[in-house]
């Protein structure tokens, strides 16, 4: 299939792009990465009349430390952040999570920004932006703010951005303390969107957790930060991994879809939560990174 | 509405006024005749579209015309000739690594950015990297076996 005719614009400046927005009264669309939105338009799943592409606009593509947070333009490519150096150090789940996000010739093109608007609820990104706590700012007609993501993320594929808001960069915060963490997926095919996915970060000390981050995706609406699970690892040690799928099967509600049932997925994610457990476990005993 | 770009294209600078929504895949195909170029679904799965922008594998049916105004593309029409096969190309024809051809275009070009950008050092990395690409014919592996003729070949040649 081929889209129905736009009118297409690629201004500078944030501030030409959100008039832009407005001008288009509500039916108008910006594109980054264009790897969600293109599909779209091919199938005329939607019909914007106006296209804003993003990709002219300077200084949206960058990745960079700020005090105890690594800040991301909302441009920024899915490759750029599988191969960034300063990832891999400072956020090490999202690091090992970007291989999973769809194939290369898409992760070439496909930006944060967008990953995160689309709000697939099984994407990567969106559960990232959840498990680090980030903070997703954005500008429209009135101004810019500050969005927490948990709160940003409304209901699959829904936002709690305005029509003509757009966001040009996210904060996170690194988990400075702590030394274990695991990232667990299982997708059809590598690279296709999750059927389950879990991350886990852990601090111990004497040999007992003191501090856990918990987030998973494919099992709900929206990606979901499960605090009862992070209590729950509270004092927990080497042992713990089966109570810890335990918990986290608890914490879930699943529907069944065209691709697994229910239980299959309150299964799955049990099962990864054990084996991020025992990964995330080694990690902090110092063991293979 | 129409705009006009300028592409540079296997070497060659071309100029066209495009409509907005015209994807790049059929402004190679329809517009420039590279029919090299295939296009399967037009959502971004198969993988048979897979150009080269700006040094990066990318989907051409994800890819607006108007987009690549300024870029530098190479299709498959820009690896090799028939008398003189690109390294890669070469692997396919020694390891059969196809058969009715429709999904090659878009495998070599992925193998070029993978062979570019990852150690390809087991096939279980070779098979990742072309999880977006779809084969319906030869059940991959000679297609994981032309790649990893190149990784290697590759290896010899850049220490
Ligand atoms: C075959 C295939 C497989 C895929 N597999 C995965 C996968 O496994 N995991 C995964 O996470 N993703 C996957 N994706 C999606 C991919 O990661 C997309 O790149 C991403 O979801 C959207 O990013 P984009 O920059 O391409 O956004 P676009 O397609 O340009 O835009 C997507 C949406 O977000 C809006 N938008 C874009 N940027 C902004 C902004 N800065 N502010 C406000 N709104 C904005 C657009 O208006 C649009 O509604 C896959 C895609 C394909 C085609
Ligand atoms: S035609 Fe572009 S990926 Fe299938
Ligand atoms: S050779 Fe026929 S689809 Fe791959």
């Amino acid at each position: 299939m081929k889209p129905a005719a736009f009118a297409y614009c690629a201004p500078t400046s944030l501030d030409e792009a959100v008039r832009a927005l407005q001008a288009a009264d509500g039916d108008g669309k910006v594109m980054a990465g264009g790897q969600s939105l293109m599909p779209l338009l091919n199938f005329r799943m939607t019909r914007p009349t106006m296209v804003v592409d993003l990709t002219k606009i300077p200084d949206l593509s960058f990745i960079e430390q700020r005090g105890d947070r690594v800040a991301i333009g909302a441009l920024t490519r899915h490759a750029d952040l599988e191969f960034s150096a300063l990832i891999a150090e400072r956020l090490p789940v999202m690091s090992a999570a970007m291989p999973h996000v769809a194939h290369l010739a898409i992760r070439n093109r496909g930006t944060i920004g967008g990953s995160l608007s689309h709000a697939d609820p099984a994407a990567e990104l969106p559960m990232l932006a959840v498990f680090y706590s980030a903070t997703i700012r954005a500008q429209g007609p009135a101004g810019r703010r500050d969005i927490a993501a948990e709160d940003f993320f409304v209901s699959a594929l829904a936002t709690c951005l305005d029509p003509d808001e757009i966001v040009f960069e996210i904060e996170f915060p690194v988990l400075e303390t702590h030394t274990g963490w695991a990232f667990e997926e299982v997708s059809r095919r590598f690279g296709d969107f999750a059927l389950a996915c879990i991350a886990l970060s852990i601090e111990t000390r004497d040999g007992a957790i003191v501090d856990a981050r918990v987030a998973v995706m494919g099992v709900a609406d929206t990606p979901l930060r499960l605090r009862d699970a992070e209590q729950a690892l509270l004092g927990a040690r080497g042992d713990a991994a089966a109570a810890f799928g335990a918990v986290v099967r608890g914490c879930v509600a699943p529907n069944s879809d065209i691709h697994v049932s229910a239980d299959y997925r309150r299964a799955l994610i049990g099962a990864l939560a054990e084996k991020a457990f025992t990964r995330a476990w080694q990690r902090a005993a110092g063991g293979p990174k | 509405m129409t705009i006009d770009i300028t592409v540079t294209i296997n070497g060659r600078l071309y100029r066209a006024s495009v409509e907005p929504r015209l994807l790049l895949s059929d402004f190679l195909r329809d517009t420039l005749g590279l029919t090299g170029t295939h296009v399967g679904c037009e959502h971004g799965v198969c993988g048979a579209c897979t150009v080269i922008i700006d040094g990066d594998s990318v989907r051409s049916c994800l890819t607006l015309a108007v987009r690549a105004d300024g870029a530098t593309i190479t299709t498959v029409e820009g690896l090799g000739t028939p008398e003189q096969l690109n390294a890669l190309q070469h692997q396919f024809r020694e390891c059969h690594g196809l058969q009715c051809g429709f999904c090659t275009p878009g495998m070599l070009m992925t193998g070029m950015d993978l062979l570019k950008k990852y150690p390809l050092a087991t096939d279980d990395q070779i098979r990742e990297g072309l999880s977006g690409n779809l084969c319906r014919c030869t059940g991959y592996q000679n297609i994981v076996a032309a790649i990893r003729a190149a990784a290697a070949l590759r290896n010899e040649t850049t220490p």
